[in-house]
Order: C-alpha cells, then sequence, then structure tokens
C-alpha cells in the first residue's frame, strides 16, 4: 500500500487540538485589545511583522492554522485576535492538546514575538452578511 | 474454494467444462475420441489435450458451431439476472471471453462496459457506484496483476463495508497457457486479497459458476457488506457450451438483515427515555435512503442530539438535533450514548494524544451508559486491523443498526410519558440553539481570510456552495468532508441521502477522484449534479479517470483543492521533527508537489474536458464555477483548478 491515512487519527488530531486551543481562542475574543495589553514576566522585544510572516510558513504554523492564521482543519483561528503573548509563547513551548512543542532551541522568545506580530497583524474579515455567498 | 477438486486425478479439464458439472462424472468416466463415434457434430467434444495432441495440427473447426454457445455467454444471463448496470474494467486478455460476450451477446447493456486507465480506479468507481446509487457493480480484472493493482481499493471498500463484485479472469490449465498467461495464472488468485474480501470462489463448471455467481452477490449485499470476488478460469469462459445443454440461473435470495433482540431493544429504549441528555452517534448507519428519515424519527422523538461520524450520510447536516459542529461537547454532556454502526465507538468516547508519548482520557463521563447497535459484532477477521481498539459498553446488540430502528422507535414512543415529553421538549429547545449557535460560528468563521491568495478552503466551499445551492446537486468525494472540521459540513445543507458518500474507508489515498466518477455515474439517470471537491495528491494517483468521464459523458464538476503537497504528511512529519528537537524548516522535504506546479486544467484539457485554472484569485472562482456547471450540465464534465490553503 502506497499510502494509508486513518480517519479516526485524523479527526482525533483536529479534535483534540481544537479542544485544548478553542480556551484560547475564546479568550482571543473576548480580549480584542489584547495585543497592547502589557504581558507579565520577561518580555521578549516588540515583534517584526514581515519577519514572522516567514516564520510562521517557515517553522509550518500555517500547516494546521492556515496561511492566515483564520484556523484549519486541524488547527483554531488564532488571529487578529490573539491571547496574550505570555500565554501565547507559553503554548507554544508547552502544548497541552495536540500541538507539537517547539523549544527555544529552534523557535526563540525573539521569533515567537515576530510570529505574534505578524498573526495580530492579519486583515479583520468582512462583516459575515455582506458575503451572499455565506448566507444561511 | 477446494483445491483438491482441481487436482483430481483422471480428470480431463476441457472435457469436464466442456459438458458442464452434472454430466461431468459420467463422461470422465467414459471418455470419448474425437471422430470415433456417430453423434451428430454438436454432440462431438474436441480433442482432449493430451501430449500428442498439442503437437498436432489445428482442429479444422475454429468457430462456434450453431448448436454452441460461449461459457461466458452463459455468465452474461447470469449476471443480468444479477442486476449488474456497470462492469468497470480495465481491459485484460484473460477475461477476454466474458469482455466480448458482454459487449456482443449482452450487447454492452445491463451490464455496460466502463473503460477505466487502471484496476485502482475500477474499483474505487464501484465502490462509490454503490454508496449512490444502493446496487453493487463489478470489476473485471487479471487474477494477476489486475488483482494486485486493484487491491488497495478492494481494501478500502472492505473497511467501509461495501460490496464491490471482484471478477479475475486466470487459466488454470498450464497445458494451454499463452506466453503471457503464464505471468497472468495463479493457483489461487483471491489469496492475495481473501484477507479483506469476504467470500472467494473459482468455478469449475458452467453449473458451479452459476450457483457461486449468485451466492456471492447474496454474501456481498448481507450486511456487513463486503467485496467479493470471483475468479472466472479462462478455459470456462472460452470454451463451448452445447446449446442443447439446459443451464440454469439459480434465483436471488437476500437474507433479511438481522434486527436486534427484542428484549435488548426495549432495554436501550428504556435507557435511552429516561436519560437526561441522550446521544445518538450514526457512522455506517444508513444503508438505505430509509436510514435518514429513521435516524431523524429517532431523534425527534427523543429530541436527542445526533452527530453524524459521515461514514455514510446519516443525518441533515442543519435539523437542529444535528450537533456534530459540536460533537466532542455532546458526547462529554451525555448521560446515555447510543452507537449506530460506529466504526471507532473507542475514538468516540475517547481522546488519543499523539505526542512523544502517547497518552489516552475518556471523554465521555465515566457514568455515562454506552450501547451499541452494529453488525460489527457479527464479523470480524484477524489480520488487518480495522476493528479498531475495544470499548467496553453496557448493551452490545449484535444487529443491523437500520434494521434495528424501527423496533427502537416503537419502544420509544411506547414508554414517552407526558412527564418525560416536558422533558424531551426542553431538551430539544436547547440542542436547537446549540446548533444554531455553532452554524453561526461556522459562518463567521468562513469570512477569517476571505481575500487571501491562495484561497481559502472555507471560501472554495462557500463559492460552490453558491452556485449549487439550488441545484438538485450530490457531493460524490470530498476528503474533508468526514469530520465537524470540514467546511462542506459546516456550510452547506445536506439534507438528501445522496448528498453524500462517505469516504474511502481505509484510508488510503486515490480514492477521491475514481469515485468521484462513479458515484457521477450513478446520479447521471437522475440528473442531479454531481460535484467533488477533488485534492490534487488523490488526483495524482489516478488522473486517467478524467479520461474516463469524458469518454462516457459522466458529468461531474470537479473542483480541485490543488493546495501542491500532501500536507498531513507534512504535519507528521513535522511533529516529529519537533519531539525530536531538531527544527522544522525541513519538515516539507518529501511531501511537497511543487516544482514543477501541477496545471491540472491542462491535465483535463488534454483528455478533452472542459477546465480552468490555476485560479489563485479567490474573486474568479465564482465565475469559473458558473462556467464549469453550465458545461456540466449539457452532460460532459469540467474541472475547475483551485490554488488553495495547506488545509
Amino acid at each position: 500500500m502506497r499510502k494509508s491515512k486513518v480517519k479516526s487519527q485524523k479527526s482525533k488530531v483536529a479534535l483534540a487540538f481544537f479542544g485544548a486551543l478553542s480556551a484560547a481562542v475564546t479568550l482571543a475574543a473576548q480580549t480584542a485589545t489584547a495585543p497592547s495589553a502589557k504581558p507579565p514576566g520577561g518580555l521578549p522585544p516588540p515583534g517584526r511583522v514581515d519577519a514572522g510572516g516567514v516564520l510562521y510558513k517557515k517553522v509550518g504554523c500555517y500547516q494546521c492554522h492556515a496561511n492566515e492564521a483564520q484556523g484549519g482543519l486541524s488547527g483554531p483561528r488564532i488571529g487578529p485576535n490573539v491571547v496574550p503573548i505570555a500565554r501565547f509563547s507559553d503554548y507554544i513551548r508547552k502544548p497541552t492538546g495536540e500541538m507539537p512543542p517547539y523549544t527555544a532551541k529552534v523557535l526563540t522568545d525573539r521569533d515567537i514575538a515576530d510570529i505574534y506580530a505578524w498573526v495580530q497583524a492579519r486583515p479583520r474579515p468582512p462583516a459575515v452578511n455582506t458575503l451572499p455567498q455565506l448566507a444561511p | 474454494m477446494g483445491r483438491s477438486k482441481r487436482s483430481r486425478p483422471g480428470v480431463e479439464r476441457r472435457r469436464f467444462l466442456q459438458q458442464g458439472a452434472l454430466a461431468g462424472a459420467a463422461l470422465v468416466a467414459a471418455p470419448r475420441v474425437a471422430g470415433a463415434q456417430a453423434a451428430p457434430p454438436a454432440q462431438t467434444p474436441p480433442p482432449v489435450m493430451t501430449h500428442a495432441a498439442e503437437g498436432a495440427a489445428p482442429a479444422d473447426v475454429l468457430v462456434l458451431r450453431d448448436e454452441e454457445r460461449a461459457g461466458s455467454d452463459f455468465m452474461v444471463d447470469v449476471f443480468k439476472s444479477l442486476g449488474f448496470e456497470y462492469f468497470f474494467a480495465n481491459p485484460g486478455s484473460s477475461f477476454r471471453g466474458l469482455h466480448e460476450s458482454v459487449i456482443n451477446y449482452g450487447g454492452n447493456r445491463g451490464p455496460e462496459l466502463i473503460t477505466c486507465c487502471h484496476e485502482e480506479s475500477s474499483v474505487a468507481m464501484a465502490h462509490a457506484y454503490f454508496k449512490a446509487e444502493g446496487k453493487p457493480a463489478a470489476v473485471m480484472a487479471h487474477g494477476t496483476v489486475g488483482l494486485q493493482h486493484a487491491s488497495m481499493a478492494i481494501y478500502n471498500a472492505w473497511c467501509d463495508r461495501v460490496p464491490v463484485y471482484v471478477i479475475l479472469g486466470n487459466h488454470a490449465d498450464a497445458a494451454i497457457r499463452r506466453g503471457p498467461e503464464w505471468y497472468h495464472g495463479v493457483q489461487d488468485a483471491a489469496a492475495m486479497v481473501r484477507d479483506y474480501t469476504k467470500w472467494d470462489d473459482f468455478p469449475w463448471s458452467p453449473t458451479h459458476f452459476a450457483e457461486s455467481a449468485v451466492r456471492a452477490y447474496q454474501v456481498a449485499m448481507t450486511p456487513p457488506m463486503a467485496p467479493v470476488v470471483m475468479v472466472l478460469d479462462g478455459g470456462l469462459q472460452e470454451h463451448p457450451v452445447p446449446r442443447s445443454e439446459r443451464l440454469a440461473v439459480p434465483k436471488v435470495s437476500m437474507p433479511v438483515p438481522p434486527q436486534g433482540e427484542r428484549g435488548a431493544v426495549e432495554e436501550a429504549a428504556k435507557m435511552l427515555v429516561a436519560a437526561e441528555y441522550p446521544v445518538l452517534v450514526a457512522d455506517r448507519m444508513a444503508r438505505t435512503p430509509n436510514g435518514m428519515k429513521l435516524l431523524v424519527e429517532l431523534a425527534e422523538t427523543l429530541q436527542a442530539a445526533v452527530i453524524d461520524q459521515g461514514s455514510r450520510m446519516n443525518f441533515p447536516s442543519r435539523h437542529p438535533l444535528n450537533q456534530t459542529l459540536r460533537a466532542r461537547a455532546a458526547v462529554a454532556e451525555a448521560d446515555v450514548i447510543v452507537g449506530l454502526e460506529l466504526v471507532d465507538y473507542w475514538g468516540t468516547v475517547n481522546a488519543l494524544r499523539d505526542q512523544l508519548h502517547r497518552t489516552a482520557r475518556r471523554v465521555a463521563k465515566p457514568t455515562a451508559k454506552l450501547v451499541s447497535i452494529t453488525t460489527g459484532d457479527l464479523y470480524i477477521r484477524a489480520n488487518y486491523q480495522d476493528f479498531r481498539r475495544l470499548q467496553e459498553v453496557d448493551l452490545a446488540i449484535g444487529a443491523d443498526a437500520e434494521a434495528t430502528l424501527p423496533a427502537l422507535i416503537d419502544a420509544v414512543k411506547r414508554l414517552v410519558t407526558a412527564d418525560r415529553r416536558r422533558v424531551v421538549e426542553e431538551r430539544g429547545t436547547k440542542l436547537a440553539q446549540a446548533s444554531r449557535t455553532a452554524a453561526e460560528a461556522a459562518r463567521v468563521a468562513a469570512t477569517y481570510a476571505w481575500e487571501a491568495s491562495p484561497v481559502s478552503v472555507a471560501r472554495l466551499s462557500a463559492e460552490l456552495w453558491a452556485q449549487i445551492k439550488t441545484e438538485d446537486w450530490s457531493l460524490v468525494s470530498s476528503y474533508y468532508s468526514n469530520d465537524q472540521t470540514n467546511w462542506p459540513r459546516r456550510l452547506w445543507n445536506f439534507d438528501k441521502p445522496y448528498q453524500w458518500l462517505g469516504h474511502a474507508g481505509g484510508g488510503g489515498i486515490g480514492y477521491g477522484a475514481p469515485a468521484a466518477v462513479g458515484g457521477a455515474l450513478a446520479n447521471r439517470r437522475h440528473g442531479r449534479l454531481s460535484v467533488a471537491i477533488q485534492t490534487d495528491g488523490d488526483m495524482m494517483y489516478a488522473p486517467g479517470v478524467i479520461w474516463t468521464a469524458a469518454h462516457h459523458r459522466i458529468p461531474l464538476l470537479t473542483v480541485m483543492n490543488n493546495n501542491r503537497a500532501y500536507h498531513q504528511e507534512i504535519m507528521h512529519v513535522q511533529k516529529m521533527c519537533n519531539a525530536r528537537n531538531r527544527g522544522v524548516d525541513r519538515g516539507e522535504l518529501g511531501s511537497q508537489l511543487i516544482d514543477p506546479n501541477i496545471d491540472f486544467a491542462r491535465l483535463a484539457q488534454s483528455m478533452g474536458v472542459h477546465a480552468e485554472g490555476p485560479i489563485t484569485n479567490p474573486n474568479d472562482l465564482g465565475p469559473a464555477l458558473r462556467r464549469a456547471i453550465a458545461v456540466v450540465k449539457t452532460g460532459e464534465p469540467a474541472l475547475v483548478d483551485v490554488v488553495t490553503q495547506a488545509r
């Protein structure tokens, strides 16, 4: 057999990841001003949007969270409303769901700050009721 | 299959076949010599293939006599009696006799040959054809090289419990094989797929064939359904049979699917009616269009949450009780869960975390009562592990779920008192609100990255829905429609049994493109608009199916979800990269389909199909889809290549 994918495994990946990060997404929705809030603890420097975009692709964030951080088959939406950066960073280091962990060896605090800045800069979507393709 | 009957000493095989099984034994005991008797020509057998005969000049009679007919003509009589409409095949000499009988004797109608470019495609087409039409189709292939090509697709059909009727050609008699037939000859052709087929036989006479052909049909169609294999000897196909020989075509007698035992069904009904939050989970439940109606009736009687896991079209996607978009939450809230033909009950009520060390946790409440109704309890094989992890349940009903639903509905209706009815209605109101909230969240989620290029899968799905929602449509294939995170399921209104045909079953890539053609072929007679959301990696397994669709004028709109990689595999490799702390920046190596990019529009155009693309601007998509649908409505296939985001 050349290639085999198992449905449930895929589903479980998606479900577990969704479950783990859904709280974060909910929090993001409730904290639209979170990006400007001052996160606690030792902070990385302010992120660079362009560098973050390159990293977002390079380290594979887009595979689960889709190209514009809007969420995909296996990962929830993470932008443009983002959780506070401390929580964003903590989750990347020690995810509780299906997301693979990124250590400082492969993704520095500076890298995370850059990705955070890029995710935060994603364009706001149009209002759903202005899109006839999404009419119920 | 009894090997002993092929090695019975003293039996000359061609002669045995010539005379038919019923008369065979007597004739073998007293063999006649050609030309040494006064019998009329129609009764004269050809020379036996002895060493001397092999060196003799060819007989002067080289065509069938008026008093004879081909063995494969009788085979067509039997296949017609079984109602086969299509034979999917890539041509092969080991079944040339049957091939000729189908097109000439049978008139290429019922069954009609569908020319395929790969045996794996043949089987996948038959697989999806069944799910759209509810009738099996047959596949013809060589017993060796053809079956080897077909085996992956047979495995998919097996895992999906779909009947595909596989006919293999084989030349068993080594004394009369042509050169290539040695490569196509095999002692036990079906052995290769016996672990994932339900039954097979290698008949030795027309009568044996007729009985086995009917038996194979009955076995394949009895739940749990599965593929079967008939190996047809080349000699049996090609040798003459005297017209005077009366060969009977056995009547098909389909067993009734097993219904759950009455006491067990009543016990399940009591649990459901007493429950505060019952959840019905359906996977391969809806065998027929009536399955959806029954599940709707049961759910509405109970006002119970329903989760449709998608192996079949079990429940309308926008029904207020459909909680598929919040399946995990519904399972976590449940105090009674009834699984209806679940492929993976364990995975429904538990979660496996795939990290460096895999861990599992139960999602359902520890006190939740679990009921299972499935034919899976009646039939299991050892080698391939599609039976999944064992889930402890409180009540296991070994029966066909669809056949059991009427009794369960009756039992539930008898138990719902006025007090319980009030509870039931309150529950339904809450579920309807939860369903509306989930659907609205899905619509809002689709707005993100609306203008992005590459095109988001949500935008692709929304644009396609906008074009087809007023049509009588059928989504014949989409790899992303099997769970609650997929976009068609989140945005489209699936409310008819044929609007979703399930998925591959065994997870073998290469199913989607041929399945779309097979499903569209079934839909053609009903005038339905068949659409497929087609991944690029899958299409590259079997692009020849585009030609089959064009050649046979099968109307099908293929919308390429062209993300230029096997992205699921990239994710797996990235997970390994992370777990080993080596960085993920090389994780795409080996899984991308770039450099060069594949031009699917030109590929389709090369086979005579209307095609547009690659489309990278999402605003170009709607007009391209409209143009393609106009072509499909003329009875032709069309393809729109859309460059999409990863997943």
